[in-house]
């Protein structure tokens, strides 16, 4: 056990600390929800991405900043952002899933086409993956695409995609051969939201707004070299990249960083003239939720100490999703507790804290719970991957073993 | 940067398991406790040969000078075994408090014999968590009156290490006059505690204790009683899934319904970031003194809420032979039992927490 990072490390920290008080001020301020960055937003992904802070091991030619991947510093710069409380490069679904699948499996072209524009926050992407009748059960989706003329043509419906009412592109699953079996017949496309025929309803959610989307495909015309791998891989293109989703529903700086607000919080609301956290009920549970995010800070330590061994992330990377969306969803849940009557105001109401973001919080991550892969699935995953357990009898495959959907 | 064990704390580990599941079967393990003992002789000598009683104790004092991670890894392989092996307190606490709160002369003393395996201590603290039943030891002119519960470690104890109602340590011999040793029967046949009544007892202070160390002494107690549970949650998972894979209903598997999965799956997903909190724990507590006694605290209580849990769900996935002596895995559920309620349970580990961190009223 050695936690110090080494003089070299230290040396770069204090780097990153000093960019953080000199620039801090040009952060933006509420970075919190919207799918399209602002203009500062924007503004300050760029200096980001300068100065190495975000897409730093992204090749310089496709607009990342060219650093050789070293898995302490990228540690050191997310510790150090998460500590000033400062916004970080922007997490969307373009740069978590769309840019290191193209890294992998993008032509050249589409990598000098997407990957700049992405990074900046000038081009949002939405995920076309979820079917009414497809979700955990992915690879079941039926969004067609026949070949006619050098373009796809793509008929059918996505479902709770988030952000396609923003986004200026979709990288989408459509079944591309009708004939083939269930996870061969799809591929991975990627086209424009203002392309004809595609029309976005807001599904609005249980928050109140409308965080996802109905998407409608009626002869939605797709050049075929808009194609990301091969036809029929694209079960296969998707789950390369399945992984970084769930890296995104997992961060360890996130959940502290709640429970620091959660502290906060219960340290400054007053009930009857007294703290909330000298309540001996709520103090109790507070504890508890930190001893929870204790142990999975340790773990994500020991993740990250594997990865640089080389070794597999094993157990304690595989219930990270499932723990951590669960935690991050019980620290809102005593939040609310902790304020009372006071926890159901919402929709900016007289009284009102922290303009009900509690609320919007406990809400969106049931949401975190459920999409990602569900819970369900995740003890699968566990139970099948990580404990070597016999996997669910398959009704809708011929015979022989396949890959767990579910995203 | 390097989170995790060392190649010689994975051999430790593993010589431990080895010497065990050669020594120390579930049979073996019945034995000792159907004879009403919580000590394998045979388990305890071949320990002895790997150091153990000399773990802690610097090298200087003829000990192999290991810190508690190094501990920690012995108590849960101890913890998987259902060792019936005197650990924790013996082996660790005492010379811990002698190295925090013992003069120069008393470590000289004390220590070597320790290492030697010629001393054997029980410790007894627990007045410091939570006092109950009317225990407590007072001091008076270098002799010691009242009764502390829960002595750990006290079967064929010929010294005790004593905290006194000031939190200040003291030894006292077994043989020491108006000295009574009642053992307390448990739940856990694995483990001995005793009720020790003092009455005007001569009793030996640590020279240079400022009341500091037993608060140390719970903390290390805390967190090998949390590396204990972890390692018998461990085995307890372990059982459940091959148990799950090998017993058929409804012509399958039980490992095949999703119900006995996703118990599973939850075990292991509870457990699993146990064991990055425990090893950090004991990490903090010999390299980063500020966090050491929280992090003890939320080991302590976080294991003992897993432990719980998995305690009871892996008894369920095997149906009522999990009920049965005859299985034993009820061994297993007690030895979490233990670990869970000796030096404070969950919510009294918390309140102390709590406390550590200006929360409260009482700790402002
Ligand atoms: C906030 C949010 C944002 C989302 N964003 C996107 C997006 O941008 N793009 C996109 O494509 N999708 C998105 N999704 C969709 C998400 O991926 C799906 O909701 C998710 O995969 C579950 O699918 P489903 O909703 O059809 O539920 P179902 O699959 O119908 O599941 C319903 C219930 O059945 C259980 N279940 C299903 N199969 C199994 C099984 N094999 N074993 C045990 N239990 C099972 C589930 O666990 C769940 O409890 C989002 C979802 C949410 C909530």
């Amino acid at each position: 056990m050695d936690l110090s990072y080494g003089p070299e490390y230290e040396t770069f920290r204090e780097e990153v600390r000093d960019f953080i008080a000199v620039n801090r001020h040009l952060a933006p301020k509420n970075a919190g929800r919207a799918a399209r960055p602002s203009n500062e937003g924007v503004a300050w992904q760029k200096l980001l991405i300068e100065h190495g802070y975000t897409a730093r091991t992204i090749p310089r030619e496709y607009g990342g900043f060219g650093a050789e991947p070293d898995i302490l510093k990228s540690r050191i710069i997310a510790e150090e952002f998460a500590r000033a409380g400062v916004p970080g490069g922007l997490a969307n679904q373009g740069i978590s899933m769309l840019v290191p699948t193209l890294l992998e499996l993008g032509t050249e072209e589409q990598k000098r086409r997407w990957i700049e524009p992405t990074l900046a926050g000038d081009v949002v992407w939405c995920q076309g993956y979820s079917e009414p009748g497809s979700g955990s059960d992915l690879a079941s989706l039926k969004t067609s695409a026949r070949v006619e003329g050098g373009d796809f043509v793509v008929n059918g419906q996505k479902i709770w995609t988030s952000t396609a009412k923003e986004a200026d592109m979709i990288f989408c699953l459509v079944r591309t051969e009708g004939d083939a079996a269930k996870h061969q017949g799809i591929s991975y496309l990627i086209f424009p939201m203002t392309t004809p025929g595609i029309e976005v309803r807001p599904l609005r959610t249980m928050t109140g707004h409308a965080e996802f989307n109905e998407t409608f495909f009626t002869d939605v015309r797709v050049p075929v070299d808009q194609i990301v791998g091969q036809r029929g891989q694209g079960w296969f293109v998707a789950n390369a990249t399945l992984g970084h989703e769930r890296g995104m529903l997992g961060d360890p700086d996130a959940l502290e960083n709640r429970l620091l607000a959660l502290i906060e919080l219960m340290k400054v609301e007053q009930v009857g003239g007294a703290r909330v956290i000298d309540l001996p009920a709520l103090r109790d549970r507070l504890v508890a939720l930190q001893a929870e995010v204790a142990a999975m800070k340790y773990n994500g330590m020991r993740i990250l100490s594997n990865q640089i061994k080389g070794e597999p992330g094993g157990m304690a990377k595989l219930i990270v999703k499932l723990q951590a969306c669960e935690l991050a969803h019980q620290i809102s849940a005593l939040a609310i507790d902790a304020l009372g009557e006071l926890g159901i105001l919402y929709n900016g109401s007289a009284h009102e804290r922290a303009n009900g973001s509690w609320q919007w919080n406990y809400m969106f991550q049931l949401g975190l719970i459920i999409g990602g892969g569900t819970a369900q699935i995740q003890k699968n995953i566990i139970s099948e991957r990580g404990l070597n357990m016999p996997r669910e009898p398959r009704l809708d495959l011929p015979k022989g073993p396949s890959a767990q959907g579910g995203q | 940067m390097d989170f995790g064990l060392s190649q010689e704390q994975q051999m430790l580990a593993e010589s431990v398991t080895r010497l065990l599941r050669e020594l120390s079967p579930l049979d073996h393990v019945r034995q000792v406790a159907e004879a009403g003992s919580a000590v394998s002789a045979q388990s305890q000598a071949a320990l002895a040969e790997l150091g153990l009683p000399g773990l802690v104790v610097p090298e200087a004092h003829g000990g192999l000078g290991m810190g508690l991670l190094d501990a920690t890894v012995v108590a849960t392989a101890l913890g998987e075994a259902v060792a019936p092996v005197p650990f924790a307190a013996r082996n660790v606490m005492a010379p811990l408090a002698l190295i925090a709160a013992g003069s120069e002369a008393q470590q000289a003393q004390w220590l070597p014999r320790i290492a030697a395996g010629e001393v054997r201590f029980g410790v007894g603290v627990n007045e410091q968590v939570s006092r109950r039943d009317g225990s407590g030891v007072r001091c008076t002119g270098g002799a010691l009156t009242g009764t502390a519960l829960f002595v750990l470690d006290c079967e064929e104890a010929d010294h005790f290490m004593i905290a006194d109602e000031a939190g200040r340590l003291h030894i006292v011999s077994a043989q020491a006059d108006g000295l009574e040793l009642i053992a307390l029967k448990t739940i856990d046949a694995t483990r001995s505690v005793g009720e020790l009544r003092l009455a005007s007892t001569p009793a030996e202070a640590l020279a240079d204790d400022g009341g500091a160390a037993a608060r140390r002494l719970i903390a290390a107690g805390r967190i090998l009683l949390a590396a204990d549970s972890l390692g018998a949650a461990d085995a307890m998972i372990a059982q459940a899934v091959a148990y799950a894979g090998q017993r058929e209903q409804f012509g399958r598997v039980i490992g095949s319904f999703q119900a006995v999965k996703h118990m599973c799956a939850e075990m292991a997903a509870k457990n699993e970031p146990c064991r990055s909190l425990v090893w950090y724990a004991a990490h903090a507590f010999d390299a980063v003194p500020a966090e050491a006694e929280l992090v003890a605290c939320h080991a302590k209580s976080h294991t003992g809420e897993v432990g719980r849990f998995v305690a009871r769900t892996a008894t369920e996935v095997h149906g009522g032979m999990g009920f049965t002596d005859l299985l034993g895995l009820h061994y297993w559920f007690k030895r979490i039992g233990f670990d869970r309620q000796v030096l404070g349970g969950p919510e009294t580990v918390r309140e102390e927490a709590a406390i550590l961190q200006g929360w409260t009223a009482r700790g402002v």
